[in-house]
């Protein structure tokens, strides 16, 4: 038999490290820091996770959300910038969804256990699997971005360029958003909780990575849709994420604290920061715009990282997945119960 | 067959899946009441399937040093130590042997006792692994189970964080993703599975699904009879967030307590939903940016129509105090 080193099964042990232990009974508490939302208590297995967090590295899938934004959304916005008529940015944003997407592409090929495997991608097409439908969505987007890119760089065929760049603005926004189904299609409680919400987050994050790029590499006058697009995908952000926040209850936790919380303050600051730089000065002064920009690619950045470190957090401790799911069966056995009793009131069985 | 695809009762996958003639499902019906802890089916399973060793470590839970299931752990018995609720009956006759610290703080009286749980893959009737896989790697057996073809895997690891059990896993060394496979080449040769040949005790009773549902449904009762007030199958109902597990059991005590979700949910239940948002956001990504083009000139237009008319209106001012 060959050996398969497991590094996390030779850590030290939790039980050994104090906290749990074999000691029966063991109500979970929590060590530390006060938990901000009361936990209901119940018992684990030695607080092992209940669920697999996945094997992603942030830095390949984290960093494939925000590029993939970066790219779809800059094909749409690259696309209205050619349409009219504002040749430099439209190119810029044009060269910037090529690189996006080939970097995006390259860190998912990178981040398979089997990466000479990757043309597996696409030996089916199934609706069920969003990592399929993505594989398929680069495979069509990639080379559309490719050809507007191409076109525009060296000045050939243009009439085949601006349809490239209109196909391209077309699928960008599909790019952009489907990464938010790829996330919230699994178990893990902080993106499966957030599912209806987390495309709209995705959504703004991603027109606000292209709008910066749109700020830091075009000319100023040609920047007004950019300054716009800027301060309208801050706002929406700044709404999304309440929204997520909301409703995922109290594994928005996750999101709060830790690595997750101080990613996603730096994004909440540079994305306002960025979007007020460029609305208000970026029209007139260069550095301005320039910096603005640069802030919200990074707020963009930050924002996809916190999602995904908060992810990783809720997978990994076991309250998360325990907790709502308790809840839920709770609520549902008050609600079974109170139908027990009133449709035995309405046959009389209660009597007066 | 049409309509729950996706979620909810599905009375037979494997034809759902395109299986022609397919055998009656099969099934495993884990009796936790019965295990001794002997491991006998982690062995076996390893054994049969030639499965790598994965950490030779103290892990200081009990007994039970696997820790969890994983890509090279087919099986895995947890081992739970706990003061029970009130006194566990005895069956007549059987010596008691008093067990070390029994008499520790906070027993109120109860009896230490242990929970012993062989947990496997679930086999779900709607399994987000295989919903999830982009390769088409995992797939339905004729037999209603559930299994990852090697050749095909390229290690995406989609499917680790889709399973709601915490199952299925990537081996570090080697990329793929691995789990039971219910022994997919026993089954083939009439065998049954490894883990279900190697108990001792029963407590791993494999046989079509049908069958071991209604037993299952017997033994309950019977357990709760003799006064065993927590015990409970857990997985068996085709109501519930998975269509039923194809694997279910018989626990003692809350799934929590054996590292089980108490109330698990296929997610791809959601992914008609999830699509539509996702669509409803990209028209908005679309609809943001086709604002952003026209709004700073419609600005830009309306700010120099009023200028203009407020110079209009000045200009008819001025002339009007010159009149
Ligand atoms: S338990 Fe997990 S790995 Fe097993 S079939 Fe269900 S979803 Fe797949
Ligand atoms: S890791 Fe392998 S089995 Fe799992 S989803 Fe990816 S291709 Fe399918
Ligand atoms: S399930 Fe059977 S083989 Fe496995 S530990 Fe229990 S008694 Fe032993």
């Amino acid at each position: 038999m060959t050996r398969d080193d497991n590094p996390g099964r030779d850590a030290v042990p939790a039980a050994l490290r104090g906290g749990g232990g074999p000691d029966g009974g063991r109500r979970r508490k929590r060590s530390g820091e006060e938990p901000m939302v009361p936990r209901a208590q119940f018992q684990d297995y030695y607080g092992k996770p209940v669920i697999k967090p996945p094997a992603w590295s942030a830095r390949d899938i984290a960093g494939y959300f925000f590029l993939g934004g970066l790219a779809g959304a800059g094909s749409a916005l690259a696309a209205g910038a050619h349409l009219t008529g504002r040749t430099s940015t439209a190119t810029a944003l044009k060269f910037s969804s090529l690189g996006g997407v080939s970097l995006a592409t390259a860190a998912l090929i990178h981040d398979l256990g089997r990466p000479a495997r990757f043309t597996h991608m696409l030996r089916v097409f199934k609706p069920t699997s969003p990592m399929s439908v993505g594989s398929w969505l680069l495979a069509l987007y990639g080379p559309t971005a490719g050809a507007a890119a191409v076109s525009a760089a060296t000045g050939l065929m243009p009439r085949a360029g601006a349809v490239a760049t209109a196909g391209a603005g077309l699928l960008g926004p599909a790019v952009a958003t489907y990464t938010a189904v790829l996330a919230a299609d699994t178990a893990v409680p902080a993106w499966h909780g957030a599912h209806r919400e987390l495309p709209y987050l995705f959504a703004a994050s991603a027109t606000a990575a292209a709008s910066g790029m749109a700020l830091a590499a075009g000319p100023l006058r040609e920047n007004a849709p950019a300054r716009c697009a800027a301060a309208l995908s801050a706002t929406a952000d700044f709404v999304a994420d309440r929204a997520v926040e909301r409703r995922l209850g109290m594994v928005a936790e996750t999101l709060r604290t830790g690595r997750a919380g101080r990613l996603r303050r730096a994004a909440r600051v540079l994305t306002v920061a960025g979007a007020a730089s460029a609305a208000l000065w970026g029209h007139r002064s260069r550095p301005a715009a320039v910096a603005g920009g640069l802030a919200l690619l990074a707020g963009s950045a930050c924002t996809r990282f916190a999602v995904f470190a908060a992810g990783i957090a809720s997978a990994t401790d076991p309250v998360y997945t325990v907790a709502p799911q308790q809840a839920r069966l709770d609520e549902q056995a008050r609600l079974d119960e109170r139908a027990g009793l009133d449709e035995r009131a309405g046959s009389g069985e209660l009597g007066g | 067959m049409k309509g729950n695809l996706l979620s909810g009762p599905e009375p037979d996958p494997s034809t759902d899946a395109g299986h022609t003639d397919a055998p009656p499902r099969v099934g495993f019906f884990t009796d936790t009441s019965v295990c001794i802890g002997c491991k006998a089916c982690e062995v076996a399973c390893k054994e049969w399937n030639a499965l790598p060793e994965d950490g030779l470590s103290f892990s200081g839970m009990s007994y039970d040093n696997t820790q969890a299931l994983s890509a090279s752990t087919w099986r895995h018995v947890a081992f739970i130590e706990q003061s029970a609720p009130s006194a566990v009956p005895t069956p007549e006759g059987r010596a008691e042997l008093p067990l070390a610290g029994a008499e520790a703080p906070g027993t109120d009286g109860g009896q230490m006792r242990w929970l012993m749980s062989s947990d496997v893959c679930k086999h779900c009737t709607h399994a987000a692994c295989l919903d999830v896989c982009p390769t088409g790697s995992l797939f339905r057996t004729e037999y209603g189970t559930v299994v990852v073809q090697e050749d095909i895997c390229n290690g995406c690891g989609y499917c680790v964080p889709a399973c709601p059990y915490g199952v299925i896993e990537q081996r570090p060394a080697d990329g793929r993703a691995f789990k039971c496979t219910m022994c997919y080449d026993r089954l083939g040769a009439g065998q049954e599975p490894a883990c279900a040949k190697a108990c001792p005790t029963e407590s791993i009773q494999f046989g079509p699904l049908d069958e071991l549902r209604e037993r299952a449904a017997l033994r309950v009762d019977q357990l709760q009879e003799a006064g065993v007030t927590g015990a409970r199958l857990y997985g068996h109902d085709p109501q519930d967030g998975v269509g039923g597990d194809g694997a279910f059991f018989l626990l003692l005590d809350e799934p929590a307590v054996y590292g089980l979700p108490p109330d698990p949910q296929v997610t791809t239940r959601d992914l008609p939903a999830m699509w539509r948002h996702a669509g409803a956001a990209g028209v908005a990504l679309a609809a943001g940016t086709v604002l952003s083009f026209t709004l700073p000139s419609v600005l830009r237009a309306a700010a120099s129509a009023a200028a203009s008319a407020a110079s209009a209106a000045s200009a008819a001012l001025r002339g009007g105090g010159a009149r």
